[in-house]
């Protein structure tokens, strides 16, 4: 008896939740709630899906950049190229100012993961073209200064928005070092290009300059973000690689004439690049 | 400007940033003993005995959230209010403990899903992002996941101490709760994962429910109320 009554149970159960999952569904305050919850992470995802693919066309733009600047060693009157490259550029920073836009009134850090990987990319690009036309190295300030935007101030000038909003940008201090870190990487390769070309002076002048970088890098140490100590070691190859061709030049320089060094050292690094695609 | 002079300049911003983070930990460090102590108190109703005085403990919980509202207050200090999300890997731990300790204190008292804004003025924080330390809506989220694995505890626990009706009750409040994360679209992140626990959450109670039902002990319960 007790056994029958008990088996009908589970069934009526069954249907006594699946009558509370209906009318849960009409107005319970709990789906209410949790009709809101949907609202709010859809808008967040969505906001943060846009934001990486405006990082991910910052970051094929700007590599173009680099790739364009590499060729600077390879004709003799760079300008053109400086020119070109700042056309790329300038596109670069429209994207980035779009990603400023999708920012406003945010807190930039919950989004920061989106877009970290387009800013570096786009400081190495900034800061390599920075050094090819000025032998320095780019400041913070600098690149925060040329990412400022003005928005709604040409068609609609003379309607409501007179007052152009000015929409800013700012690279975080790590964000930049990273950027930082990857450009020696770009230096490297010039050097060694150059070296290629017979331009004997570029060699000795990016040494000293990646020296000065590499200390700097020495001085922060472990107090930055953790990626930093990962790209001091990449950065202590490049280095290396730089001083090596600095001392074989020295070496090779004083005995080779100036003509023949070229093939010296172009020989020399077919067998650097074999040695780097087997690591 | 020089390259030394660039690096010296970005290694006071970073040295000030660990400072922050520094003090930051101390007050979460803090933080997370007064939640341990909530969690011992609350933890007391899977005894036995525990049951008959449910509101009891819900009150000596609620006293130790006023020392967490102090904590907090502190923590609101320690760092500019508009880089919240710099920070937030800090406190989010101990945020969804505590957001899990007040909807569990909140479910034993009136037996209904704490909201959002209940949450946050136990913890005297925000809702909105606007108007400072808020409340980030997946802490919310995680932290009634967190009770939801508790209630599956309580539920198993009720029938031993002889309280065959609980469980029916949790199993329905579960089952809601369960409906409403199925309308989220979560990304494959913390959440999600901890979400996905949930279905063995309700299944316990589920069988729970099963057991009482098929030695018609839940019927039992209905017909003595």
């Amino acid at each position: 008896m007790n056994k029958r009554g008990g088996e009908g149970h589970p069934q009526k159960n069954g249907n006594v939740a699946q009558q509370c999952e209906t009318s849960a569904n009409l107005s319970s305050p709990v789906i209410a709630a949790f009709k809101v919850f949907q609202m709010e992470l859809d808008t967040k995802h969505d906001k943060y899906e846009r934001l990486v693919k405006l990082s991910r066309d910052v970051t094929i733009e700007s590599k173009r950049t680099i790739f364009l600047l590499h060729r600077v060693t390879s004709v003799p009157d760079a300008e053109p190229i400086l020119n070109e490259a700042d056309g790329k550029l300038c596109g670069v920073r429209e994207k980035i100012g779009q990603i400023a836009e999708e920012l406003r009134g945010e807190d930039i850090y919950q989004f920061h993961r989106a877009f970290t990987a387009g800013i570096q990319e786009y400081v190495e690009a900034a800061s390599f073209q920075h050094y090819i036309r000025h032998r320095s190295l780019i400041s913070l300030e600098e690149i925060n200064a040329s990412l400022v935007f003005m928005k709604g101030d040409e068609g609609s000038a003379d309607t409501l928005s007179s007052e152009p909003r000015v929409t800013t940008f700012q690279v975080m201090p790590a964000d930049y070092l990273l950027g930082v870190a990857d450009l020696t990487g770009e230096l490297m390769r010039l050097c060694i290009s150059s070296v290629g070309n017979g331009d004997i002076d570029t060699p000795f002048q990016l040494s000293q300059f990646l020296r000065q970088i590499h200390d700097g890098f020495s001085y922060i140490g472990n107090t930055g973000p953790y990626e930093v100590s990962k790209k001091l070691h990449t950065l202590r190859q490049s280095l290396g690689k730089v001083e090596d061709a600095c001392y074989t030049l020295r070496v090779r320089g004083s005995e080779i004439p100036k003509h023949m060094l070229a093939d010296v050292f172009s020989s020399r690094n077919a067998h650097m690049d074999s040695e780097e695609a087997v690591v | 400007m020089s390259v030394s002079d660039m690096f010296s300049y970005i290694q006071g911003f970073l040295s000030a940033d660990q400072d922050v983070r520094e003090d930051i930990r101390k007050v979460v460090q803090v933080l997370e003993q007064t939640a341990r102590e909530i969690l011992t108190v609350l933890q007391s109703v899977h005894q036995p005995s525990g049951f008959k005085d449910i509101p009891d403990k819900c009150t000596k919980a609620r006293e130790l959230f006023g020392t967490v509202q102090m904590h907090i207050a502190d923590l609101k200090t320690k760092f500019p209010a508009d880089q919240y999300y710099r920070f937030h890997e800090h406190w989010r731990f101990v945020l969804q403990r505590l957001t899990f300790l007040a909807a569990f204190a909140v479910y034993l008292e009136s037996e209904a899903l704490v909201t959002r804004e209940e949450v946050a003025q136990i913890l005297d924080i925000e809702v909105v992002r606007d108007k400072g330390f808020h409340l980030d809506v997946e802490d919310y989220l995680a932290g009634v996941l967190i009770m939801a694995s508790e209630l599956s505890r309580l539920a198993v626990n009720s029938v031993t101490a002889g309280d065959y009706n609980r469980p029916l009750r949790i199993s329905n409040f579960i089952n809601e709760l369960d409906s409403g994360f199925r309308l989220l679209n979560l990304k494959n992140d913390p959440l999600r994962k901890r979400y996905d626990g949930l279905k063995y959450d309700v299944k316990k109670i589920e069988e729970v429910v099963y057991d009482l039902s098929i030695r018609g002990l839940a019927k039992e319960a209905k017909s003595e109320q």
